[in-house]
């Protein structure tokens, strides 16, 4: 599953980021390296982008990136 | 007329970096909270122990690496301008998200500061941070402040001062990649040697080997320039 899967208050662990070059290099930068915790707080009106917390801090991503972070699941 | 030493400040969005700008020139820059605010460059000045320092408050950003316009300005920044000294303003309750910023500033200058900013806000946290030990993991100095009550100003504006007299020399500890990575590295250097002495050159390689093109395109610009 991707962190697009996760429901809002659902955690996820990053497994891996299935992308190349600069949008896996933000997500890089955002903290979304492998054996973070994320939590899915809640999504935009439209449902997109989706607000998740990484590493203390608030971040929206876009339904396109969101689905290039492979997560399992923990709560 | 004495000269002025450049410094750079950069950090990561929403860390008190405008404040910190603020406090030390005494400029009411306007502080404000969207994406790329301060995507012009802002500059003020401030004097200490009779010198004066040109402070240049570089856009907020989590990376050097992404290309995104903040990004290029505030490296090509650190990178070309050759600053006296980096000041990277961190969030003290937020450190490890903010330490990314510093490794990659670090790997282009050792002329760098570690402003720990929001430190008010870390104490109401209960957060005990080990300063020392930070300082020596990172092989840079560590200034503890709180820009909106003063706390630490004096200090920083010292440490600063003190890199720029050359009586302080930072030491960030380097970033050794993996040995096919070095020999890469080690390969291309030679091809680098017409890029001058104060521009990083390993730093260029790790950048070309990245696959950067946009870092060549500084380059040259810079090379016409000299």
């Amino acid at each position: 599953m991707t962190l697009s899967d996760l429901h809002p208050g659902e955690i996820g662990i990053v497994k891996t980021i299935t992308t190349k070059g600069p949008m896996r290099r933000r997500m890089l930068d955002l903290g979304l390296v492998p054996g973070t915790k994320v939590q899915m707080l809640f999504t935009s009106p439209v449902g997109n982008p989706i607000a998740y917390t990484i590493r203390g801090a608030v971040i929206a991503l876009r339904q396109d990136a969101a689905n290039h972070v492979v997560v399992q699941r923990i709560l | 007329m004495s000269r002025s030493y450049v410094v750079a400040l950069g950090g990561n969005p929403n860390t008190g970096k405008s404040t910190i700008f603020n406090t030390l020139t005494g400029l009411k820059q306007h502080t404000g909270n969207w994406p790329g605010k301060t995507v012009v460059q802002a500059k003020g000045y401030y004097h200490y122990n009779g010198k004066t320092f040109e402070l240049v408050d570089l856009p907020g950003t989590y990376s050097l690496l992404a290309n995104s316009p903040e990004e290029q300005i505030a490296r090509d920044f650190i990178c070309f301008a050759n600053p006296t000294a980096t000041v990277i303003v961190v969030d003290a309750t937020c450190l490890e998200r903010n330490l990314n910023l510093v490794l990659q500033v670090s790997e282009i200058t050792s002329q760098v500061i570690v402003c720990l900013n929001l430190m008010d806000e870390a104490r109401r946290l209960n957060l005990r941070l080990d300063l020392p030990l930070l300082e020596q993991q990172l092989g840079i100095p560590v200034i503890p402040t709180t820009a909106t009550t003063g706390e630490g100003m004096a200090e920083l504006k010292d440490a600063i001062a003190r890199i720029a007299m050359g009586q302080l020399r930072p030491k960030p500890t380097p970033l050794i990649y993996e040995p096919f990575l070095e020999e890469q590295i080690k390969a291309l250097l030679p091809s680098l040697s017409r890029i001058p002495a104060n521009i990083n050159k390993r730093w260029i390689a790790l950048r070309l080997l990245d696959g950067d093109s946009s870092i060549l395109k500084e380059v040259e610009v810079h090379l016409n320039e000299q």
